[in-house]
C-alpha cells in the first residue's frame, strides 16, 4: 500500500516569546498514513496536534526531518498542492459574505473549474450533507452544525487527496456531533478519501479511526492501535482503558 | 422599529437646520444684508447655481477635483498599505514619514504646490493627494491587519494565486473599511479643496468663494458654501448605498 502521508523524524521547535529559549512542539515524530486510511489522532491540548497539521498543510516548515504528502514537500511545493488538501477546522471558517453555495464553491473557484460544473458539484455536496434547502443562506442564518456541514462540503468538493480535520466537531453539541461524525465516516469511506482526524475525545477516535494514534507532549507517538470492522466492543473497552492510562501518565509528567 | 428610529432622527435633523435658518432670518432683520442677507436671498442664489449650467459647472469642477484627489489617494494608499503590510521593515521607515506628512496643514501644501508646480489642476491634485494619502494608507493598513487570520489560513490551504487571494479574501473583507475611509476622507477633502482652489483656479467653488469675498456678497458666499455641503451629503448617500449593497448579508441577519 502506498503512503499518502509520511513523517520521518520530524521535529518542530518554536522560539518561545518570553524567555528567548526554545519550545519543542513536535519531537522526533515518525509515522505514515496509507491511501484510503482514516487515522484518528488523540492527544492533550498543546501536545502539538495542530502544529503537525500546519506542517502537513505547508503553513510551516519542520525544524528537522521530512514531511511528505503524496511524495511532495508541502512547504516548498506550494503549487503541487493546489486543491489537493481539504481542511476542516474546529471553527467553520466560512466567509460571512458568501452564501452556503458560494462558500462551497471557494476551492473550485481557486482551481479555475468551469463555473457551471462547479455549481453542480457544490450543489451535489450540499445535498449530500442535507443542506439543499439552504444553498442561498448566509452563514449567520445557519446553525453551528449546519455551518460545519458547509465547511465539510467545501473540503470534500475539491476531491482532495488528503482530508485534514482539526477537531471539527468539538464545538458542537453531542447529538449534532454524533450525526456529523457518522456522515463524515460514511462519505469518507464512499469516496476512498485519506483522512487524518484530530480529536481529544477517545470515543470519537474509536468511532472514526481505522487506526488510532495517541500523542505524547511534545508530539511523538505514545500509542498506536489498529481497528477493524471485527474489533469487538470488549476489545475497544480494553483499548480505551489503555489510552486513558497513557493520557493520564502524560498528566503526571506535565 | 429601525426605520422609525431613522425617520425620527431625520425629523430632528431637519428641525435643527430649520432652527438655524430661523435664527439667521431673525438676524437679517436687525443687520444690513451684506452681513446677514435674508434666507430667501440665499435660497434664490442656491437655485440660480443649480439651474444655470455656467454656474453649476463650477460645482462639478470642484466635485471632480475632490473625487480625483480621493481616488488618487485611495489607489496609492491601498498599494502603499499592501506594501507596508508585506514588510515590517518598510513600515518602520514609511510610517513615520506618513505621520509627519499628516501634521502638515493644507495651507502649507498650497504654498509648496505653488512653488513646485505650474499647472493649476496638477497643483490641486497634489494638494488633495498629500492631505488625504496618510489617512487612507493608515486606515487600509489597519483594516488589513485586522483581517481574520483564520480565514486567511483557510483560503491559503487551497493554494490560491496572489490575485485570487486578493479578490476572494482581501477585497471583500476590506470593503466595509474602505467605505468608512472614504467617508472620513471625503469631509476632509471637501474642506481642503476650496483652499486648494485658491492657487489660481479659474473655476470651482473655491474660486467662486473668492469672488464673493471681493464682491462682498454674503448671500453668494453662503450659497456656494452650501453647494459643497450638498456635494458631501450626496456622496455620503452614495457611500451609504454602496455600504448597504456590499453588506446586504448583514442586513439579512438583522432582520432574522
Ligand atoms: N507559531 C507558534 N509559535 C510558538 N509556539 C507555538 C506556535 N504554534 C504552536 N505553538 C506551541 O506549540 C504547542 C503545541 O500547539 P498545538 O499544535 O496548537 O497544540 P494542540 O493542537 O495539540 O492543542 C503549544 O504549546 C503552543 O503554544
Ligand atoms: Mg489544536
Amino acid at each position: 500500500m502506498t503512503n499518502v502521508i509520511e513523517f520521518t523524524n520530524v521535529k518542530k521547535i518554536f522560539p518561545s516569546q518570553n524567555d528567548g529559549g526554545n519550545f519543542v512542539a513536535v519531537d522526533d515524530l515518525t509515522f505514515n498514513v496509507a491511501k484510503g486510511e482514516i487515522v484518528a489522532v488523540l492527544g492533550k491540548t498543546g501536545c502539538g496536534k495542530s502544529t503537525m497539521f500546519n506542517l502537513l498543510s505547508g503553513l510551516i516548515a519542520p525544524t528537522s526531518g521530512t514531511v511528505r504528502t503524496s511524495g511532495h514537500d508541502p512547504f516548498t511545493d506550494f503549487e503541487y498542492f493546489r486543491g489537493r488538501i481539504g481542511i476542516v477546522f474546529q471553527n467553520d471558517r466560512l466567509m460571512p459574505w458568501r452564501t452556503a453555495l458560494d462558500n462551497v464553491l471557494l476551492g473550485l473557484e481557486i482551481l479555475d473549474r468551469p463555473r457551471q460544473e462547479s455549481v453542480d458539484i457544490a450543489k451535489r455536496w450540499l445535498a449530500r450533507l442535507g443542506l439543499s434547502a439552504h444553498e442561498n443562506d448566509y452563514p449567520h442564518a445557519l446553525s453551528g452544525g449546519m455551518r460545519q456541514r458547509v465547511s465539510l462540503a467545501r473540503a470534500f468538493a475539491v476531491e482532495p487527496e488528503i482530508l485534514l480535520c482539526d477537531e471539527p466537531f468539538s464545538a458542537l453539541d453531542e447529538m449534532t456531533a454524533r450525526d456529523l461524525r457518522q456522515e463524515f465516516v460514511r462519505i469518507t469511506r464512499q469516496n476512498h478519501n485519506t483522512a487524518l482526524f484530530i480529536t481529544h475525545s477517545i470515543n470519537e477516535a474509536l468511532e472514526i479511526g481505522d487506526r488510532i494514534v495517541v500523542f505524547h507532549r511534545p508530539a511523538k507517538i505514545a500509542l498506536e492501535a489498529r481497528l477493524t470492522r471485527d474489533t469487538s466492543e470488549q476489545e475497544k473497552a480494553v483499548l480505551r482503558d489503555k489510552i486513558i492510562e497513557v493520557l493520564a501518565g502524560e498528566k503526571r509528567m506535565a | 422599529m429601525m426605520s422609525f428610529g431613522i425617520s425620527k432622527r431625520a425629523i430632528q435633523a431637519t428641525a435643527s437646520l430649520l432652527g438655524l435658518a430661523v435664527v439667521w432670518q431673525i438676524a437679517s432683520l436687525f443687520f444690513p444684508p451684506f452681513l446677514f442677507p435674508p434666507v430667501t436671498a440665499i435660497a434664490k442664489y442656491v437655485w440660480e447655481i443649480l439651474s444655470s449650467w455656467t454656474l453649476f459647472v463650477d460645482v462639478l469642477m470642484t466635485s471632480g477635483r475632490i473625487f480625483a484627489g480621493l481616488m488618487g489617494a485611495f489607489v496609492l494608499g491601498g498599494v502603499l498599505a499592501l506594501l507596508l503590510y508585506a514588510s515590517r521593515t518598510l513600515e518602520n521607515y514609511i510610517s513615520p514619514v506618513l505621520t509627519f506628512l499628516q501634521g502638515i496643514p493644507a495651507l502649507s501644501w498650497v504654498v509648496i504646490a505653488i512653488i513646485w508646480f505650474h499647472g493649476v489642476e496638477f497643483r490641486i491634485f497634489f494638494i488633495m493627494l498629500m492631505t488625504t494619502l496618510p489617512a487612507f494608507t493608515f486606515q487600509i493598513l489597519g483594516a488589513i491587519r485586522a483581517m481574520s487570520k483564520d480565514l486567511y489560513e483557510m483560503v491559503l490551504s487551497f493554494r490560491p494565486r496572489r490575485m485570487q487571494m486578493f479578490r476572494m479574501l482581501f477585497l471583500p473583507t476590506l470593503i466595509p473599511d474602505i467605505i468608512t475611509a472614504w467617508r472620513v476622507n471625503l469631509g476632509n477633502a471637501a474642506r481642503v479643496v476650496v483652499v486648494a482652489e485658491l492657487v489660481g483656479a479659474t473655476g470651482g467653488v473655491g474660486y467662486q468663494l473668492l469672488r464673493q469675498q471681493q464682491l462682498f456678497d454674503m448671500a453668494g458666499a453662503i450659497a456656494w458654501t452650501l453647494q459643497l455641503v450638498l456635494f458631501v451629503l450626496v456622496m455620503q448617500q452614495i457611500l451609504t448605498f454602496l455600504e448597504n449593497h456590499f453588506l446586504r448579508y448583514r442586513a439579512v441577519s438583522e432582520r432574522a
